[in-house]
């Protein structure tokens, strides 16, 4: 019987299986970043251990990070200590350390790819749940726990077991205006927060082959939102043009045997998968959050459930409490909700072309009034190529506030929060109860939402903005 | 980690139940960046009452927590097996222990140990009357023993082997150290590399 891609690449990494124990699992690269890799390092320290792969571990500063005057000190002294402790670590052990300011720093997540070290096939970890980020380029990508982080440290391996597989084919082609993220959202509410447990995900069919690979990665990022520890896309030429020329892609002959490598990489006809969804692309439309975790989603054209609509108990009392949390009526239609705040960037949608489709919108239009709205890289890099592009410019002039590279607001650890009650269109990933900031209120939706969302100062879709005039003279 | 195999020691009946991990280590000590140094924050709150057990000098040096049902509830965080380590306790008695935190202790050497209701109970009392008196936790026997006690208690064979033998995961995988050098060895070229070696 035939293999499904995820077999393929866990079976190409296996160093050691025995009968009754988990497969040992060897791990290509291994990426870190300063708020869970303290303690494995100091776990390093306390038995004399050295980092064994040195040359498959690299580090990043992101959580922490400010996004404004980064040459002054860091002003809170928990973020500083985090930092500063992950500079001395990586000092001490010899690991690659890209620290703020410099050009490489940025979300984990989005500096592995855009350094072209993560390729097709590869296992990758972190200790960090948007590991998945780096499924799109056909490997097993995938978060980890701190003392799986020093085991990993100290083995270049992890004993893991062997997850099952689930196919979600997206079939057609995305309606006009319509992004990855839409589909992502669409996705989880369909199969639900817990849906991918236990599964590693393959993305696949015609409207996937079709995305470019930030699309791709918005897509995987968001599997663990469904539950899955990983999500994958098979390789194809698409992937092989964005890795071509990356300062750690493979060169010359190397370069013919990965690809030729590379090709194998997809589920066989006759694989079998543990379970399948199918999804229809042309049924899709921009999708928004309305509830506190990421399933709670609808069509943006759609009203706020009403949660006596619900007939399972739990879900009909998680739908009260998120309208409770959030401030929204059942009924109310989605595009009413006015914002305080958008936010443009993450290891979701914080890549290039995320920040040109925002800024192709808000292009000789102005941001709403009493509306902020920051854009943040998701790596230093991406900002240099947004700034040759003009891109900050095109923000600034519509009232926009242009920040440096991080996590920034997706998460709120520097100082970049909303206020108790402040409401946000966000393109990050995650819609909890105050992961913005105490008391914030987050609704998830993708770059081109969230541009028109600022403009109009209510959530809407790219469309909506016909009616605001574009500036005399753009 | 270090090897567990008989422990003789004092110890501190804690009569409380549905002790959780927030009450062993309160949220702000996880910010720290170590894994020691936590022994000020174990039962932070309680420890503000100068009565509280662990302040009780006759209760120094104790190393043996017997502790209510369903000790280590909540949150997953380690630390609070930490916490526990970093004070000097070498194993807890209870008749339940939460999951996660038992999985957690395990892993990291502290010997966490299940015995019926009615003996904790009989263990709290006899070292409530005799700060003096000692408990034994015999891995090897599966035995906990102390003044006119003896009950056996159950632990997993791999468990078991592995607190014998003071392995962790990590040192698990580096007896298998050859397998890993050998798959090492046949990686092809073109799998990249984060230092230009
Ligand atoms: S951008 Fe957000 S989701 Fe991504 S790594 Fe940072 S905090 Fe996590």
């Amino acid at each position: 019987m035939g293999r499904t891609l995820a077999e393929k690449v866990w079976d190409d990494h296996v160093v050691r299986r025995a009968e009754g124990e988990p497969d040992l699992l060897f791990i290509d690269l291994h990426l870190l970043h300063e708020v869970t890799s303290p303690q494995a390092f100091d776990g390093l320290r306390k038995s004399g251990r050295p980092v064994r792969r040195l040359d498959l571990t690299i580090a990043t500063e992101d959580h922490n990070t400010p996004t404004l005057d980064i040459d002054k000190p860091i002003a809170d002294p928990v973020s500083r200590v985090q930092l500063e402790t992950l500079r001395k670590n990586a000092a001490e052990f010899g690991v690659r350390l890209h620290s703020l300011g410099d050009v490489e720093q940025g979300v984990v997540h989005v500096v592995g790819p855009q350094l072209g070290l993560t390729q097709p096939g590869m296992t990758v970890v972190c200790g960090d749940s948007h590991t998945s980020t780096h499924g799109a380029f056909g490997g097993l990508a995938f978060g980890i726990g701190t003392s799986q982080v020093e085991h990993v440290l100290a083995t270049q391996t992890l004993p893991l077991v062997r997850p099952k597989t689930m196919a979600i084919t997206v079939d057609g082609e995305l309606p006009d205006g319509v992004t990855a993220k839409d589909l992502i959202l669409a996705i989880i509410a369909r199969i639900g927060t817990g849906g991918g447990q236990g599964y590693v995900l393959e993305y696949r069919g015609s409207a996937i082959e079709k995305l470019s690979m930030e699309a791709r990665m918005t897509i995987c990022n968001m599997s663990i939102e469904a539950g899955a520890r990983a999500g994958m896309i098979a390789p194809d030429q698409t992937t092989f043009d964005y890795l071509e020329g990356r300062v750690h892609a493979p060169k010359g002959e190397d370069w013919d045997a990965a690809v030729a490598y590379w090709k194998t990489l997809k589920s066989d006809e006759d694989a079998e998968f543990d379970a399948e969804v199918v999804i229809k692309a042309d049924e899709l439309s921009p999708f928004v959050t309305w509830g506190t975790n990421p399933g709670q989603g609808a069509p943006l054209s759609a009203d706020v459930p009403d949660p006596a609509s619900y007939e399972d108990a739990s879900e009909r009392h998680a739908a009260e409490k998120a309208l409770e949390y959030m401030g929204l009526e059942a009924g109310q239609p989605l595009r009413s909700i006015k914002v305080d705040t958008v936010f443009v960037g993450s290891c979701t949608n914080g890549r290039i072309e995320d920040l040109r489709a925002a800024a192709e919108l808000v292009k000789g239009r102005k941001v709403a009034d009493g509306v902020r709205m920051l854009v943040v890289p998701g790596s230093a890099r991406v900002g240099l190529q947004a700034v040759s592009e003009g891109l900050d410019v095109v923000f600034k002039e519509a009232g926009a506030e242009w920040r440096h590279a991080g996590c920034s607001m997706c998460l709120g650890m520097n100082p970049d929060q909303l206020a108790p009650g402040e409401r946000s269109a966000s393109t990050s990933n995650r819609n909890f109860e105050g992961r913005q900031g105490k008391g914030g209120r987050t609704h998830l939706v993708s770059p081109q939402v969230a541009a028109a969302t600022a403009v109009l100062g209510h959530l809407a879709s790219p469309a909506d903005l016909s009616d605001a005039p574009v500036a005399a003279g753009v | 980690m270090e090897a567990f195999t008989t422990h003789t020691g004092r110890a501190v009946p804690l009569r409380r139940s549905n002790v959780d991990t927030d009450q062993i280590i309160p949220a702000h000590w996880l910010k720290k960046v170590t894994r020691d140094g936590f022994e000020d924050g174990l039962f932070e709150a309680w420890r503000k009452d100068e009565k509280f057990i662990l302040n009780q000098p006759e209760r120094k040096g104790a190393t043996v927590l017997v502790a209510g049902p369903d000790f280590g509830t909540g949150s997953s965080r380690e630390h609070a097996v930490w916490a526990l380590q970093n004070y000097g306790f070498k194993t807890v008695i209870s008749s339940r222990f939460a999951d996660i935190f038992r999985g957690n202790s395990l892993k990291n050497g502290l010997l966490t140990v299940v015995l019926e209701q009615k003996i904790v109970d009989a263990l709290q009392e006899l070292a409530e009357k005799d700060p003096q008196a000692e408990i034994t936790v015999d891995l090897e026997a599966r035995e906990v023993r102390a003044e006119g006690i003896t009950a056996s208690f159950e632990l997993d064979e791999n468990s078991r082997w592995r607190l014998l033998n003071g392995l962790d995961d990590i040192s698990i995988t580096l007896q298998n150290e050859e397998d890993i050098a050998i798959y090492e060895a046949k990686r092809p070229s073109y799998k990249p590399r984060t230092l230009e070696v």
